[in-house]
C-alpha cells in the first residue's frame, strides 16, 4: 500500500467528475449559489444567531421548522434531476440519443428516488409532526429535546453526504432500493453504493431515534383529560407513523449492515454463490419498504383531516372509524409486503394471500375518504388553500389508489410490474397523497409556526401547477406503461412515443411552475408578513389546542398546561367563553440549547466518508471522536434552566396588548 | 383555570419520568437475574462444545429456545417489565412486537421457501448445494 493511499483511500483526483460538462456546470452554479448565501450570512452577521437560535435550538417548532427547510431545499434537487429524466426520455424517444450517458442516467434516477422518499418526503412529515404535535396536545416540547436535535442534523448528514456523492465520485446506480446482485461489490464496485448505504445508515439513525422520541411523547405527554380518544386524529397518525418507524427502521439498517458486509468483508449474504441469496436482500427490504410508505402517508391523512374539519367548520365525521382505519392500515401494511415482487416466483399462494391482504388495505383508506367526504357534506366549506389541497388529493389519490388495486392482482402484475404503469402509480399516491398533504399543511400551520399566514394568490397558482402538471406528467405514463414500456430506461428504438413523452415533459414544465410559485409564495409573504400578520393566534377558526396559544407560540408553548373535555379542545373552549388567564404566572423549566447533536451528525459525516472511501485511519479517529463526544456530553449536567415568572408574565402581557389591538 | 393543579400535574409529571410506575429492583432480583443470565449462557456453550446431542440441528434448536428463555429473563429482572408497569404500556409494547416479529419472521420463512422451491437449478454446484 502506498503513501497517497493510506492518507486517501480510494480517493483520487479521478473522483472529481471534471469530465462531466453537465456536472462542472452544476457545480459552478451550486459553488456561485452557495457562496452566495453563506456570503450574505456573514455580511449580515447572522451565524451568530443561526447558531443560537437554530442550529442548536432543542425548540421543537424551531426543529420542526429546519426539517420543513432542508426538505425544500431537498426538493429542489431531487426535481432537477426529475426534469433532467423527462428531458433526457423525451430526447431519446424522438430519435436522438439524448444529453446524458447511461452511467449519468443511472445515477440520476437512483438520487431521484432516495432523495425524495428519504430526504424531501420524510422531514416534511417528521417535520410537520415534531412542529404541531406537541403544540395539539398541550406540551412543553418532546420527551427527549436533545434527541430532537440531534435526529434532525443526523437526518441532515445524510443529506449532506447524497450531495457530495454529486461533485466527489459517483452515486449509486442501482435504483433507489439497491437490489443485490447489482449492488454487490462485483458489478458496482465503485463508491456509489456506499454513498447510498452510508447516508441512509446516518439518515436511519435521525429517524429511528426521532420516532421513538415521538411516540414517547404522545404516549406519556399529552395535557390532562386528554384521553387517547380525545386525541386530534393528526396526533393518532403520528404517533402510528413513529411506532411504523420504530418497528421497521431497524430492518432497514440490519439488511443495509448485511449489505455492507457484503461489501466491506467478503461475506455472502446476498450474493449469488456461497450460499448467499440476493432474494434475501429484496423480501427484507421490502419488509421495510412497504410500511415505509405508510409512514409517509398517515400523517398526510391526518392533516386532512384536521384541514377538513377546520374548513367546513364541523367536527371530523366519524372520528372513531379514523382512528381505527389508522390502526387497521398500521397493521395490514406489515403483512403486504411480497406484493413488490409477484413475479419473483413465490407461486399461487403466497402470491394470492399478499394479493388479497393488498386489496383489504383500500378498505380503511376507502372508509377515511368517505369520512371526509361526509365532513364537507353540510358544512360551511371555505375554499382556502389548504381546502384546495384536500379536494385535490381526494380526486387524484382515488386514481392511485384504484391503480393500486389493479396492480395488486398478481396476474396483472406480471403484465404491469416494472413498467412506466407502476412508475405513473407510485407518483400518483406519493405526490397525490404525501406532497399535496404536506403542502397543505405547510400552508395551514404557516401562520402557527411565523406568526403571518401565506400568501394565498401565490399559494393557488402553486396548487395549480401541481395539480395540472401532475395529471399531465403521469397520465402519458400510465399509458406507456400498459404499451409495455419499461421503467430506468434511457434511451429508445420506438419514436412513436415521442409525443407521451413530451406531454410528460410538459407536465414536469407545470410542477416546476408550482414549485416556483411556492418559493414566490414564502418571499412575497415575508415581504407582505404585515398585511398577512395573524394577531389571535386562531387565523382559520381552529378546532384544536395549537390555534389556543399565540403565533408564534412563545418558546415554552403554553403558561398554563391546558386542560381537556372534548375533542376537539378548542372549539370546546371557546364554545364555552374560555378565558385566557392573565396572571399569576410561574417560572417555567426548560431545557437548554446544545451544540452537541450539530457537532456529532458533522463528526458522522466524516465518518461515513471515510468509509465510503476507505480512508481507515479517518476512519478510527472519528469514530474515537463520535464516541467521545457523546459520552462527554453525558456528563453535562447543565442542561436545563428556568423561564422567570416575570418573564413569562411580560410574554403574557404582550400578547394580552396584541389579541386587545388584533379584535378591533 | 388556576395554577395550583399545573403544578400538581408537573410534578405528577417529573415523578412519571423517574418512576414509570415500573416497580424498582433489588440487589436480590438483580443477583436471581445475573445468575440466571449465566446458567443459561453457560449451557449452550456446553451443548456446543461437548457436542451433547451429537445433531447439529437439535443443538440449535436448543441454543435458540435458551436464547429465547433469556430474553425474557431480562426483561423481567432487569428492565422490571410486568403487565402492569408504565400503565400497561410496556405489554402492549411488548406484545405489539412479538407479533411484528413474528409476521417479520414466519412471512420471511413462507416467501423464502416458496422461492427455494420454484428456484431453477444454476449450476452444478447450486445442484449440489440443493441436494439434502
Amino acid at each position: 500500500m502506498d503513501f497517497t493511499q493510506l492518507i486517501f483511500g480510494r480517493l483520487t483526483l479521478d473522483a472529481f467528475p471534471v469530465h462531466e460538462p453537465i456536472l462542472v456546470a452544476t457545480f459552478l452554479v451550486v459553488l456561485l449559489g452557495g457562496g452566495a448565501v453563506l456570503g450574505a450570512v456573514t455580511y449580515y452577521k447572522l451565524w451568530g444567531y443561526l447558531w443560537r437560535e437554530w442550529f442548536t435550538s432543542i425548540d421543537h417548532k424551531k426543529i420542526g421548522v429546519m426539517y420543513i427547510v432542508l426538505a425544500i431545499i431537498m426538493l429542489l434537487r431531487g426535481f432537477a434531476d426529475a426534469l433532467m429524466m423527462r428531458l433526457q426520455q423525451a430526447m431519446a424517444s424522438g430519435g436522438g440519443e439524448g444529453y446524458l450517458n447511461s452511467h449519468h442516467y443511472d445515477q440520476i434516477f437512483t438520487a431521484h428516488g432516495v432523495i425524495m422518499i428519504f430526504f424531501v418526503a420524510m422531514p416534511l412529515v417528521t417535520g410537520l409532526i415534531n412542529l404541531v404535535v406537541p403544540l395539539q396536545i398541550g406540551a412543553r416540547d418532546v420527551a427527549f429535546p436533545f434527541l430532537n436535535n440531534f435526529s434532525f442534523w443526523m437526518t441532515a448528514a445524510g443529506a449532506v453526504l447524497v450531495m457530495i456523492s454529486l461533485f466527489v465520485g459517483e452515486f449509486a446506480q442501482t435504483g433507489w432500493l439497491a437490489y443485490p446482485p447489482l449492488s454487490g461489490v462485483d458489478y458496482s464496485p465503485g463508491v456509489g453504493v456506499d454513498y447510498y448505504i452510508w447516508a441512509l445508515q446516518v439518515a436511519g439513525v435521525g429517524t429511528l431515534l426521532s420516532g421513538i422520541n415521538l411516540v414517547v411523547t404522545i404516549v406519556k405527554m399529552r395535557c390532562p383529560g386528554m384521553t387517547l380518544m380525545k386525541m386530534p386524529v393528526f396526533v393518532w397518525t403520528a404517533l402510528c407513523t413513529n411506532i411504523l418507524i420504530v418497528a421497521i427502521f431497524p430492518v432497514l439498517t440490519a439488511t443495509l449492515a448485511l449489505l455492507s458486509l457484503d461489501r466491506y468483508v467478503g461475506t455472502n449474504f446476498f450474493t449469488n454463490d456461497l450460499g448467499g441469496n440476493p432474494m434475501m436482500y429484496v423480501n427484507l427490504i421490502w419488509i421495510w419498504g412497504h410500511p415505509e410508505v405508510y409512514v409517509l402517508i398517515l400523517p398526510a391523512f391526518g392533516v386532512f383531516s384536521e384541514v377538513v374539519s377546520t374548513f367546513s367548520g364541523k367536527r371530523l365525521f366519524g372520528y372513531t372509524s379514523m382512528v381505527y382505519a389508522t390502526l387497521v392500515i398500521t397493521i395490514l401494511s406489515y403483512i403486504v409486503w411480497l406484493h413488490h415482487f409477484f413475479t419473483m416466483g413465490a407461486g399461487a399462494s403466497v402470491n394470492s394471500f399478499f394479493g388479497i391482504t393488498t386489496m383489504i388495505i383500500s378498505i380503511p383508506t376507502g372508509a377515511k375518504l368517505f369520512n371526509w367526504l361526509f365532513t364537507m357534506y353540510r358544512g360551511r366549506i371555505r375554499f382556502d388553500v389548504p381546502m384546495l389541497w384536500t379536494v385535490g388529493f381526494m380526486i387524484t389519490f382515488v386514481i392511485g389508489g384504484m391503480t393500486g388495486v389493479l396492480l395488486a392482482v398478481p396476474p396483472a402484475d406480471f403484465v404491469l410490474h416494472n413498467s412506466l404503469f407502476l412508475v405513473a402509480h407510485f407518483h400518483n399516491v406519493i405526490i397525490g397523497g404525501v406532497v399535496f398533504g404536506m403542502f397543505a399543511g405547510i400552508y395551514y400551520w404557516f401562520p402557527k409556526a411565523f406568526g403571518f399566514r401565506l400568501d394565498p394568490f401565490w399559494g393557488k397558482v402553486s396548487f395549480w401547477g401541481w395539480l395540472i402538471g401532475f395529471y399531465l406528467a403521469f397520465m402519458p405514463l400510465y399509458a406507456l406503461g400498459l404499451m409495455g414500456v419499461t421503467r430506468r430506461l434511457s434511451q429508445f428504438e420506438d419514436t412513436s412515443l415521442y409525443w407521451y413523452f413530451v406531454v410528460a415533459g410538459i407536465g414536469s414544465l407545470f410542477v416546476l411552475g408550482g414549485i416556483l410559485a411556492f418559493i414566490m409564495q414564502v418571499y412575497v409573504s415575508i415581504r407582505d408578513r404585515e398585511r398577512l400578520r395573524d394577531t389571535t393566534g386562531d387565523p382559520w377558526d381552529g378546532r384544536t389546542l395549537e390555534w389556543s396559544t399565540s403565533s408564534p407560540p412563545p418558546v415554552y408553548n403554553f403558561a398554563f398546561t391546558p386542560m381537556v373535555h372534548d375533542l376537539d379542545a378548542w372549539w370546546d373552549m371557546k364554545s364555552r367563553g374560555y378565558k385566557r388567564p392573565l396572571e399569576g404566572f410561574q417560572p417555567i423549566h426548560m431545557p437548554k440549547n446544545t451544540g452537541t447533536g450539530i457537532i456529532l451528525a458533522g463528526l458522522s459525516v466524516v465518518l461515513a466518508f471515510a468509509l465510503i472511501w476507505h480512508i481507515w485511519w479517518l476512519v478510527i479517529v472519528s469514530a474515537v471522536a463520535t464516541a467521545a463526544v457523546a459520552i462527554w456530553h453525558t456528563f453535562d449536567y447543565n442542561r436545563d434552566f428556568y423561564i422567570p415568572a416575570d418573564e413569562v408574565t411580560q410574554a403574557e402581557d404582550e400578547r394580552t396588548r396584541s389579541l386587545a389591538g388584533g379584535s378591533v | 383555570m388556576s395554577s395550583a393543579p399545573n403544578a400538581a400535574n408537573a410534578a405528577a409529571r417529573d415523578g412519571a419520568d423517574h418512576h414509570g410506575g415500573a416497580a424498582h429492583g433489588s440487589f436480590r432480583g438483580y443477583m436471581i437475574g445475573f445468575l440466571l443470565s449465566v446458567v443459561l449462557t453457560i449451557i449452550p456453550f456446553w451443548l456446543v462444545m461437548g457436542d451433547v446431542f451429537g445433531n447439529n440441528m437439535v443443538t440449535a434448536v436448543f441454543v435458540l429456545e435458551l436464547g429465547v428463555v433469556q430474553i425474557f429473563v431480562h426483561m423481567y429482572y432487569f428492565l422490571h417489565m410486568n403487565t402492569k408497569s408504565e400503565g400497561g404500556w410496556t405489554m402492549m409494547a411488548l406484545i405489539f412486537t412479538v407479533v411484528i416479529v413474528l409476521i417479520a419472521l414466519i412471512g420471511s420463512m413462507w416467501v423464502m421457501h416458496h422461492l427455494n422451491t420454484h428456484m431453477m437449478p444454476m449450476s452444478p454446484e447450486h445442484m449440489m448445494h440443493q441436494m439434502p
